[in-house]
């Protein structure tokens, strides 16, 4: 009898999975909020607070995302999930969509049935290490003891820069980012290498952060973006219109400040951006004012990123990268129309 | 219906009622139940896969695996393929768990003895050591010796050196080893021989102890064997003394040989926990021999060491065995908590080319196939040996 409920749950659990995939934007109505995949533990992108509010720049995006659908930043449920898990949990549906600093690369984007939407973080691996040992470059690096996070791209960057230079590394490879991090500082390797932006968080965290540099040598290209299950075409234009929804406000001058005011403005540009001229809101399948909802409630790509990372903030991340591309940076957004 | 029971021929009796014919047939059901599962599961994830266009099968093998590890009993560089880099993981789990199995056997059985020692501080310390780290879950007992190693010692450096040739740091036990010289194949050869002579001495000592009486040292003679010979052949093959002395050059120390903090931590707090266990199982199989075995044995005159390997052990051993086979697999599957304190076992290295290939299905598999083989032999190896030792009646 046992055997047979065990079985029964077993079958039921598999057909449900099977019903579960018929569009995600219908799937997240019915249960009226949106499950996200998130860091959890990475100050700075997603982290609950010591109030258990969640913060980050990654959180932000998927609060922007939950005003578009529903209209509120709060229809969110967060998983937090680690480098390893991640990707199991979007293939098997547990979660809706992922906003936990991916790197986009063209395997996860194929072989792994992911779409991967627009960038909302352009990192780059680099190097941290302990000032006392005199290195200037990461050229020096020969023979280095070097921690690394795996299950992430980490792992082949960092091999494939030393095999690059004819160097040799020895790697330390543990799963816990925090054991890590405490590992490097009792001085157990060299040096930690990781994405910049993470490095600048684990050396906020330091005993003693002036005793620590991050090396000017940027060993890769990590674009980090939300990403959903490949072949659901209409909520991929959601979540990626509602990123680029904060860049475009930005290039705009639209600020969560101001964008009541910018409702009268009578540039065409801003009257279609916010819906006051209508059409995008029918195109995409939201309220025509989605956009104004999303930066009145969360903010545009500025804010969240000066909120979250920016130079007045522990990080202290300069926008480098990822300022507008009329600043000399790589965000850009195609225009709303 | 009267009739039928009266009637005890079989051919009477009706299918349903026949217990024979209906066990058969319940069998076959829950085979085609099993099947029909198993298929249904398969076909699933299988029709889920391709729709969400996931790449399946074991191709992967032969890519590059394009990362480093940092422990390898085999030559390996990131050039290698996938299949090279989980054969390192796979047998620096081998290594850990095999190291740990014996240390783990040697430190239980002193403690199990030393729990039932006479000496009241002998006895309270053994049984202090039981509770103190069977009660403490393995995994912390990992991250408090891998931090005691990494916190203490100094850098390299900076690294303690006791005497010329030793070196120790944060980056693990470092010693000088004697350079690679091709008489140490031939002393290898040399103490295999001498292994199978001492198999074959005691044979003869206990054929001829049974028919003369007459006891041979054959303790003393095994000795001298396996220490003489690789000695005869390492002095016949040139007497080598070139060693291979570690220097700090760089970051790190070169030649030697290096225990890294990783692989110490990790079969300190595996042998440290597993031991509490094994001391408890042999305390428990030494206590199930009674009293007055140890007592007749002392009447006609045995030696203690002859009490204990005549009498003693034989039969202790028959309640040993069973639950000490647990526990080494428990050690075993315990081992796979590397992944937490940073030593490249196999669960580790599979973890890295499940997220760097996306073939988590595969990955895991080859995990619990793993997991099966040592686990599986272990206790075949155990199940033999248990056989060997079971009493046999006459």
């Amino acid at each position: 009898m046992k055997l047979l409920k065990v079985l029964a749950v077993c079958l039921t659990v598999l057909a449900m999975s099977t019903f579960a995939m018929a569009g995600t934007l219908e799937d997240v109505r019915a249960k009226g909020y949106i499950q996200a995949g998130v860091n959890g533990s990475l100050f700075g992108f997603g982290k609950a607070d010591e109030k258990g509010v969640w913060k980050g720049l990654d959180v932000d995006s998927a609060r922007a995302l939950s005003v578009a659908v529903f209209g509120s930043p709060d229809k969110l449920k967060f998983t937090p999930l680690t480098a390893k898990t991640r990707f199991t949990a979007l293939q098997s549906g547990e979660i809706d969509v992922l906003f936990r600093n991916c790197t986009q690369t063209l395997s996860r984007d194929t072989a792994l049935g992911l779409d991967f939407c627009q960038v909302n973080y352009y990192d780059g691996q680099g190097f941290l290490i302990p000032r006392k040992l005199g290195v200037k470059s990461a050229k020096e690096l020969d023979g280095a003891t070097v921690c690394v996070l795996p299950g992430t791209t980490t792992e082949m960057n960092v091999a494939d820069y030393f095999r690059a230079n004819g160097m040799k590394m020895n790697p330390v490879v543990i799963e816990d980012t925090s054991e890590l991090a405490k590992a490097f500082f009792a001085g157990r390797c060299d040096c930690l290498t990781s994405d910049a932006s993470q490095l600048a968080g684990t050396r906020a965290v330091a005993p003693n952060p002036a005793d620590y540099m991050i090396l000017p040598e940027i060993i890769s290209k990590e674009p980090l973006a939300p990403a959903v299950r490949h072949g659901d075409n209409q909520w991929k234009d959601i979540v990626n219109y509602s990123v680029l929804a904060m860049i475009n406000a930005e290039e705009l001058g639209i600020t969560s400040k101001n964008v009541d005011e910018m409702l009268k403005s009578s540039d065409p540009k801003i009257k279609r951006f916010l819906g006051v001229t209508k059409g995008n809101g029918k195109a995409i399948g939201l309220d025509e004012n989605f956009a104004y909802n999303i930066i009145k409630m969360v903010g545009n790509y500025g804010e969240i990123f000066e909120r979250n990372v920016g130079v007045n903030t522990q990080l202290g991340i300069e926008r480098g990268l990822n300022a507008l591309w009329t600043d000399g940076g790589l965000m850009y957004s195609p225009p709303f129309k | 219906m009267n009739k039928v029971i009266n009637n005890k021929s079989s051919e009477t009796i009706s299918f349903w009622y026949d217990p024979d014919k209906r066990s058969i047939f319940y069998q076959i059901g829950a085979a085609c139940l099993f099947a029909f599962v198993a298929w249904y599961l398969i076909s699933n994830t299988m029709a889920n896969l391709e729709r969400q266009s996931i790449a399946t099968g074991f191709g992967f093998l032969n890519k590059e695996a394009a990362f480093e590890i940092g422990e390898s009993l085999i030559e390996y560089s990131a050039a290698d393929r996938y299949a090279r880099a989980l054969s390192v993981g796979f047998l620096n789990t081998l290594l850990v768990s095999f190291i740990g199995i014996l240390l783990t056997v040697v430190l239980g059985t002193f403690i199990g003895v030393a729990r039932l020692s006479k000496n009241w501080l002998i006895n309270k310390c053994a049984a202090g050591y039981i509770e103190l780290f069977q009660d403490i879950p393995v995994l912390l007992q990992l991250f408090f010796w891998y931090a005691f190693f990494y916190e203490m010692l100094p850098s390299p450096r900076e690294a303690l050196s006791p005497f010329t040739g030793l070196f120790l740091c944060n980056r693990g036990l470092i010693f000088g080893i004697p350079q690679a010289h091709p008489v140490y194949k031939y002393m290898l050869i040399a103490i295999l021989i001498a292994v199978i002579v001492t198999f074959l001495l005691k044979k003869w000592a206990k054929k001829r102890q049974d028919l003369t009486g007459k006891a041979f040292p054959v303790f003393y003679t095994s000795i001298a064997l396996i220490l003489g010979l690789p000695f005869a052949s390492w002095l016949i093959g040139g007497a080598p003394t070139e060693m291979s002395i570690p220097v700090l050059k760089g970051f790190n120390f070169k030649g030697g040989l290096t225990i890294s903090p990783e692989f110490a931590a990790l079969l300190l707090g595996l042998v440290l926990y597993t031991a509490a266990f094994v001391a408890e199982v042999v305390r428990a199989g030494i206590q199930a021999v009674s009293k007055g075995q140890t007592e007749a044995a002392m009447a006609i005159g045995l030696k203690p060491g002859q009490l204990l390997n005549l009498i003693i052990l034989p039969q202790a051993l028959r309640v040993i065995i069973p639950p000490l086979t647990s526990q080494m697999l428990n050690l075993t599957k315990n081992s796979s908590l590397a992944v937490a304190i940073g030593y490249p076992d196999f669960v580790s290295v599979a973890g890295t080319a499940i997220n760097q290939t996306g073939q988590a299905i595969e990955g895991v598999m080859l995990i619990m196939i793993v997991y099966l083989i040592f686990s599986l032999s272990t206790s075949a190896f155990m199940n033999w040996y248990n056989k060997k030792m079971a009493i046999v009646e006459r």
